[in-house]
């Protein structure tokens, strides 16, 4: 099963750790994985502006990328739903579509893909868990708290192979953080409402850590944690599974 | 008008921000444990969104049958193509009747033509009779929610408000208190009106009937004891069967604000002896909005709020703070149909977290036409005046080398503790929060060395 290892513009630029942990994870699940080393973005901060049809060429760029892989993994529900939800804009075509289908987010790939039943890992701490938004009511990854019918949670799932780790149950467990790509510096003053009040929210169920499928949220989150100096560490669900996070 | 900028402003005052956020999300807590008590709740809302696409894919026909059985059934039917024809029937009707006291109850559709003032001007007095409506008519100004449209004030401030013009008890906050001050003002506006008005809920094409939802029987109040009933509807509010009224009516109320059913539910087939029912159809925009296949489903918007009390956005930034007389999600895919440019910066007011959209009853892809709006808005502007940034990015993203190269840079200048430009991107992120510690390679220069054969 040859893997394409999808990893979005900010991570490889700012947090590596969570592209190696990725790339680990899944070698060590027996896939042979692929990083195109000409990969950039999926072009979805420039759609979200409105810029959709200016990211062409980038869209056009990812699609020729990975074409040929059987499966398309990131560490981010965001940006796989934007290749999902999104790329239709480029006009269908065997190539595109087959892109679209095979890309998936991490927990997906584990629990859809790899039916993962075990995991090599151990994270003794109490985690409070931000699934993004995209990932949550656009791949479905798991329950929205405004539907009335739940399909699995394969975030959770995932997360409760890990030995000694223990889910903080929040109070709005799924309101978004505020991230929301330019909306963090365009709307920045609600923006920084949104974060403050979801840290409350962890710190208050006594988290030591945050963790979730997007480090971009993760990113937001955690500049807030420095600036107020909150007593919360940061890592992404990759590092988890990894077993690597220290 | 700028979303960022009101809104930077409502958040000036953290402690009523969080106020009005705990406020909204209540009435979002009743609503989900009201929609889970339905079994199936699902399921109708699919229902709903399929009946509400069926009466939009034939709503000429539906509408035609509709004001066939109204005017059998005794009501005088109108038709207005857009605000000011609107405002212009209801003032005729009023005038040919010597009408100069007019009651309303809850109308967005009024709001949205702006009646009040017209009418004002024109030397009727207007008196909302909706309690929340009421204390925004006497504060002067617009409604901040199409539910609750004096949700952004506190009873201190309706006290005080009360006190000043109906002469309430100074300092007095009770909300009974507060609400029996308004009731017994009220009642002499009831008993003086000579003409009343009010919203339509639903309309049914195969009855001529309409139904009114209120939870203060002030709808009621006002029709029955004023000899003229006029009711404003715009032309999507059309439901196909009788039948679809179950539906409907165990979506609306559970959806906005967690009850059942609204307190009153009332059913007009016509007048009573001796009294007479205009109704008035108004399109302001709609079948032009019918004919884009990408917003044309808020069209099947039933009015219920949700999107609004749902959304972390309007929760911390207020009605107020969208400039238009519908605010939150829903507002910001209408509002740009009045003035794209004017209100260019709604559509970017969300951070498409797709609450809005799984809240809906009627099942609009709201956070999807906000996506789709910011590609319109965009499109539309020169491309000269797009950010350089963006405009950047563009080219950045598709090319490998340079996107190398700029992420190099970039890491390197984080590295450095370089400050960002005031009023810059970057200065926006760091007002709020920090910037990432930036490491020293990124993941491709870590791969090339560690995994890729050579």
């Amino acid at each position: 099963m040859r893997v394409g290892l999808f990893i979005p513009c900010y991570i490889d630029q700012f947090k590596p750790d969570v592209a190696i942990a990725t790339l680990e994870l899944l070698e060590k699940l027996g896939c042979e994985v692929e990083y195109p080393t000409d990969q950039t973005c999926c072009g979805q901060p420039l759609a979200n502006a409105g810029q959709e049809s200016n990211s062409e060429p980038t869209m056009r760029h990812f699609v020729s990328l990975f074409a040929d892989c059987d499966h398309i993994v990131s560490p981010s529900g965001s940006c796989v739903l934007h290749v999902r939800e999104r790329y239709g804009a480029l006009g269908g075509g065997h190539m595109v579509e087959k892109v679209r289908t095979n890309t998936l987010e991490l927990c997906e790939f584990l629990s859809d893909v790899m039916h993962i039943k075990e995991l090599d890992s151990s994270f003794p701490h109490r985690v409070g868990l931000l699934t993004g938004c995209h990932g949550l009511r656009g791949l479905r990854l798991g329950g929205a708290s405004e539907l009335m019918e739940q399909g699995p949670d394969k975030v959770r799932q995932v997360l409760d192979l890990v030995d000694d780790l223990e889910i903080v149950e929040t109070t709005r467990p799924d309101e978004c953080c505020g991230f929301g790509g330019m909306f963090a510096v365009k709307e920045e003053a609600v923006s920084g409402s949104m974060g403050r009040d979801r840290l409350r929210d962890f710190v208050a169920h006594g988290a030591e850590y945050i963790t979730g499928t997007d480090m971009s949220c993760l990113m937001h989150l955690e500049g807030i944690v420095r600036r107020d100096g909150l007593p919360l560490r940061v890592v992404h669900l990759a590092e988890i599974l990894n077993g690597g996070a220290q | 008008m700028s979303h960022p900028k009101q809104a930077a402003e409502f958040n000036a005052d953290l402690e009523r921000t969080q106020w009005h956020d705990e406020t909204l999300w209540l009435v979002r807590e009743k609503r989900d444990t009201a929609a889970g008590s339905v079994p199936g709740w699902e399921d109708l809302r699919e229902r709903a969104s399929q009946i509400k696409g069926n009466a939009l894919s034939r709503l000429d026909d539906y509408l035609k049958e509709f004001e066939q059985k109204a005017v059998s059934n005794g009501i005088h039917v109108h038709w207005a193509s857009d605000a000011a024809e609107h405002n212009g029937i209801v003032l005729q009707i009023l005038k040919d009747r010597g009408a100069k006291h007019l009651v309303k109850s809850k109308s967005m559709l009024t709001e949205e033509c702006q009646l009040n003032p017209y009418l004002h001007a024109n030397g009727i007095e207007v008196i909302d009779t909706d309690l929340g409506e009421r204390i925004v008519q006497i504060a002067d100004e617009a409604p901040s929610h199409i539910v609750m449209p004096a949700i952004h004030m506190r009873k201190e401030e309706v006290g005080d408000l009360f006190h000043d013009h109906l002469g309430s008890d100074e300092g007095a906050t009770d909300p009974d208190y507060l609400t029996e001050v308004a009731r017994q003002s009220l009642r002499k506006s009831f008993l003086e009106a000579d003409a009343a008005l009010t919203g339509v809920n639903f309309a049914v094409a195969e009855t001529g009937g309409f139904v009114v939802c209120t939870n203060e029987g002030n709808a009621d109040l006002g029709v029955h004891l004023a000899p003229v009933h006029i009711a404003s509807m715009g032309i999507e509010k059309i439901i196909p069967r009788a039948d679809d009224l179950g539906v409907f009516l165990r979506l609306l109320a559970r959806s906005a604000t967690g009850q059942d059913l609204t307190v009153y539910t009332s059913h007009f087939h016509g007048p009573r002896p001796g009294a007479e029912m205009h109704l008035v159809l108004v399109d302001n925009g709609r079948s032009a909005r019918l004919g884009q296949e990408e917003f044309r489903d808020a069209l099947k918007c039933i009015r219920c709020g949700a999107c609004m009390n749902t959304c972390p956005v309007y929760r911390r930034s207020g009605g107020h703070s969208y400039g238009w007389t519908v605010p939150g999600p829903l507002g910001s895919v209408l509002a740009p149909h009045v003035d794209m440019e004017s209100f260019s910066s709604l559509p970017f007011a969300s951070t498409l977290c797709g609450s809005c959209t799984d809240v809906c009853p009627v099942k609009i892809d709201l956070h999807g036409q906000l996506y789709a709006w910011r590609q319109k808005i965009v499109a539309a502007q020169k491309a000269a005046d797009r950010p350089l940034a963006m405009r950047l990015m563009a080219r950045v993203l598709a090319r490998p080398l340079a996107f190398r190269i700029s992420g190099w840079f970039a890491r390197r200048m984080l590295r450095r503790g370089w400050t960002p430009a005031k009023n810059s991107m970057l200065s926006d992120w760091t007002s709020s929060r920090d910037l990432p510690s930036a490491p020293e390679q990124s993941f491709r220069s870590w791969y090339l060395k560690n995994r890729k054969v050579q």
